[in-house]
């Protein structure tokens, strides 16, 4: 059984945000609502600057799904997290406990009112009849039911966001990292929280002239 | 004695090459009272847009094997080398 998972390659991810923009555009997201991001570290500093695209990463343990008081969440076959906006309150505890910040909640009213929650879906849509109407306007479209990945990773040009099968895209990477002799170091302890003793910091990078 | 052991030592190795299962079902999962979800491959391919592939309607493993195939194309080197 597959485990649906992302994986993005932060030596690969130029921050077009074409991924950003093939999502809100497949799934028709509202205004003020991003089910998905570009985050870029260390901008602008040369060999240093990083970026990657970030999105519900449907967790195996998943921390909104724990926390919701109403108990709307559910995970798919696949491995996919999902939830029922019939159910949802839109009381923000999933977006509090979210380390992704994936839940998203459009403004409703001009005073801060907050409407249900809505985040990536895996293109997977949601619990109504796969590839409806109803499906599409509340969830997006429902791309696997369609046999197919989701958009933002099948529209990344340079394939830095990878969508699919846990195993198949971690061999992807895996192969990637061999070809090129680096990479892998990006999502490492060393880069996170410095090389060699606990406190040590990185070595300073370049910074542009 | 000693091949007792050692059928023993060979059981235990064979132990840690299978796989449990990794995800964690939550308390609020079971209590999950929300519509039921239909399953991705109880869908008929969309005939218009078979580029990726076509499963048979109801067939999990059929569809598994497509999606994969599509995973794939996400791996230039395989793509474009091979």
């Amino acid at each position: 059984m597959a485990r649906m998972k992302f994986l993005c390659d932060a030596e690969r991810c130029i921050e077009c945000n074409g991924c950003v923009t093939a999502c809100k555009n497949e799934n028709e997201v509202p205004w003020g609502v991003n089910r998905r991001r570009v985050v870029t570290i260390n901008d602008g500093v040369i060999g240093a600057e990083k970026s990657i695209s970030v999105a519900c990463m449907h967790c195996s343990d998943a921390p909104c799904m724990a926390v919701c008081p109403v108990d709307c969440f559910y995970r798919t076959d696949d491995g996919v997290v999902l939830h029922d906006k019939d159910l949802c309150i839109g009381c923000g505890y999933c977006f509090y406990a979210c380390p992704f910040g994936a839940p998203q909640f459009p403004q409703a009213g001009a005073f801060g009112l907050r409407g249900k929650m809505d985040k990536c879906t895996f293109c997977a849509g949601g619990p109504e009849p796969d590839r409806s109407e109803a499906e599409f306007k509340k969830y997006g479209r429902n791309r696997l039911a369609e046999g197919k990945l989701p958009a933002c990773a099948e529209m990344c040009s340079t394939k830095a966001l990878l969508g699919g099968d846990g195993d198949v895209i971690a061999d992807i990477y895996r192969e990637r990292v061999l070809r090129r002799g680096k990479g892998s170091e990006v999502w490492g302890w060393g880069t996170a929280y410095g090389p060699g003793k606990p406190g040590a910091q990185p070595p300073a990078p370049a910074r542009k002239s | 004695m000693r091949y007792v052991l050692l059928a023993t030592a060979i059981l235990f190795g064979l132990a840690a090459c299978g796989e449990r299962e990794q995800l964690v079902e939550q308390q609020s999962e079971k209590r999950y009272q929300g519509k039921r979800d239909g399953k991705p491959w109880d869908n008929a391919p969309v005939v218009a847009e078979l580029r990726g592939g076509t499963w048979t309607k109801g067939n999990q493993q059929s569809w598994e094997e497509q999606i994969k195939a599509r995973q794939l194309g996400q791996h230039e080197h395989k793509r474009i080398y091979q």
